[in-house]
């Protein structure tokens, strides 16, 4: 029982990590750019996480004042990653109109297609220059 | 879509519900969980809903872009518009005292105020996010 | 209790973002990020975050997903080609993933009451929140009152990013004039 307790003590921050390299390995290996965004927007949830759990007391309660209770959770983490997450979607709307517009310019999202098309473009180019 | 009764009738009934929710998020805020950033969000998915049952072009007869593009800054305005207020009243800014006499009172109406502002701007660039989306696609 | 709760939610959450990692097709992958983001706002229940959780709830399952599907009919895919597991990204990640945990240990005992995030500024939110501005939800309290230098910063941030993603995605008139 003691050993569970400790593991369901740290378990909560190793996830934590394991979230946010997972998110990281998605972004460096994928070369879809919306998979890239989803593992850039794992990134970013895990970090709620890490801001969130120290906020927490076992046995104590939401933030929401009571005469019932005397024991409350941290409310300034909520309120960092409540505007976080409002600030968050903005931004990972942005990335995403970018890979429509990156997509009518090169036809598809694919990161080594899209660099292959660029080197073909500027070897047409240098021809055109020679000629 | 627009054939399918189902979806029709449900949204019809979801739609005022989603949107009394997100009022009630948004007023009863100071005692419940919930605020003018959630309410936006629901607000928006609301016109998400019916847009995606009944079409972009109604959904554009009740959120109309031009509505939609002059409340998002107006939002933000607002927001800083009290701040200003307070300013100008000789306090620091956003200092709700200048509002009301009673502490609490002034800072009852600087939240809601301020939230009001959070809201309009919040739901209105959610719709305006989906609409550039969709339009894109025509 | 709670903390079991907490443990079999992670797991969870372990599980779906392994899900995504191997998941080949795109509309998958979005579904299953948005099964996250609720297990997420479950998390966030257990963590006693109820305003965190709402707006996880409202924005990472809602809005997030709709802008998602949007972008996946815009770029007409649904597949993408079966990556081979890289070994230098793995090699670094695993290594961050090692150094990132051992960092752990510096921090805390989770949900100790006396930990110092709980030292410094919460308690006078907490006692001021009520004698002060008579409004029982903290969270908002410091939202709207204590901290609203920032939140008008946040919200300045969304209406650059909605302008942003209108300017990108806006079509331009062949005469060269801005469409309606």
């Amino acid at each position: 029982m003691q050993l569970f307790e400790t593991i369901a003590l740290h378990y909560n921050y190793a996830v934590t990590i394991f979230l946010m390299v997972l998110g990281l390995y998605i972004v460096m290996v994928c070369g879809n750019m919306i998979k890239k965004l989803v593992g850039l927007a794992l990134f970013q949830t895990s970090v709620y996480l890490l801001y969130i759990s120290p906020a927490k007391i076992i046995g104590g309660t939401a933030p929401i004042l009571d005469s019932k209770f005397s024991l409350y959770s941290n409310p300034l983490p909520h309120v960092l990653m409540l505007t976080a997450i409002v600030v968050g979607v903005g931004t990972l709307a942005l990335g995403l109109a970018l890979v429509v517009r990156i997509n009518e310019a090169y036809g598809t999202i694919e990161e080594d297609e899209i660099l292959k098309r660029r080197s073909e473009e500027n070897l047409n180019t240098e021809k055109v220059e020679k000629v | 879509m627009r054939s399918d009764i189902i979806f029709r009738i449900m949204a019809k009934i979801m739609i005022p519900l989603m949107l009394v929710f997100a009022f009630y998020v948004h007023f009863h805020g100071d005692f419940s969980p919930g605020g003018g950033f959630q309410a936006g969000v629901m607000i928006a998915g609301a016109v998400v809903l019916y847009a995606i049952v009944f079409g972009v072009r109604s959904a554009q007869c009740i959120a109309p872009q031009s509505v939609v593009s002059f409340l998002a800054p107006f939002g933000v305005m607002l927001y800083s518009g009290v701040g200003l207020c307070s300013l100008v009243f000789g306090k620091n800014f956003l200092d709700y005292s200048v509002f009301a006499h009673h502490p609490k009172h002034a800072h009852h109406i600087g939240i809601l105020l301020i939230e009001a502002g959070v809201i309009v701007t919040v739901a209105s660039i959610m719709i305006a996010i989906f609409y550039a989306f969709v339009e894109r696609g025509r | 209790m709670e903390l079991y709760i907490n443990a079999v939610l992670l797991t969870l959450l372990v599980v779906v973002t392994l899900a995504i990692m191997c998941q080949q097709n795109l509309f998958a992958v979005v579904v299953l990020f948005s099964a996250y983001s609720f297990l997420m706002a479950s998390i966030m229940i257990v963590l006693d975050a109820v305003d965190v959780a709402l707006t996880e709830a409202a924005v990472g399952a809602g809005i997030s997903t709709v802008v998602f599907l949007g972008t996946l009919y815009l770029t007409k895919s649904a597949k993408i080609r079966s990556g081979q597991v890289e070994l230098l990204p793995l090699i670094i990640v695993f290594l961050t993933g090692v150094v990132l945990v051992y960092g752990t240990y510096g921090l805390p005992t989770f949900g100790l009451a006396n930990a110092p995030i709980h030292m410094h500024v919460a308690p006078f939110y907490l006692e001021q929140s009520i004698p002060q501005i008579g409004v029982p939800n903290v969270v908002t309290t410091v939202l709207a009152n204590f901290r609203s230098f920032d939140t008008l910063g946040e919200t300045t941030v969304v209406l650059t990013a909605g302008i942003g993603v209108m300017l990108l995605l806006k079509r331009r008139n062949k005469k060269g004039g801005d469409r309606t």
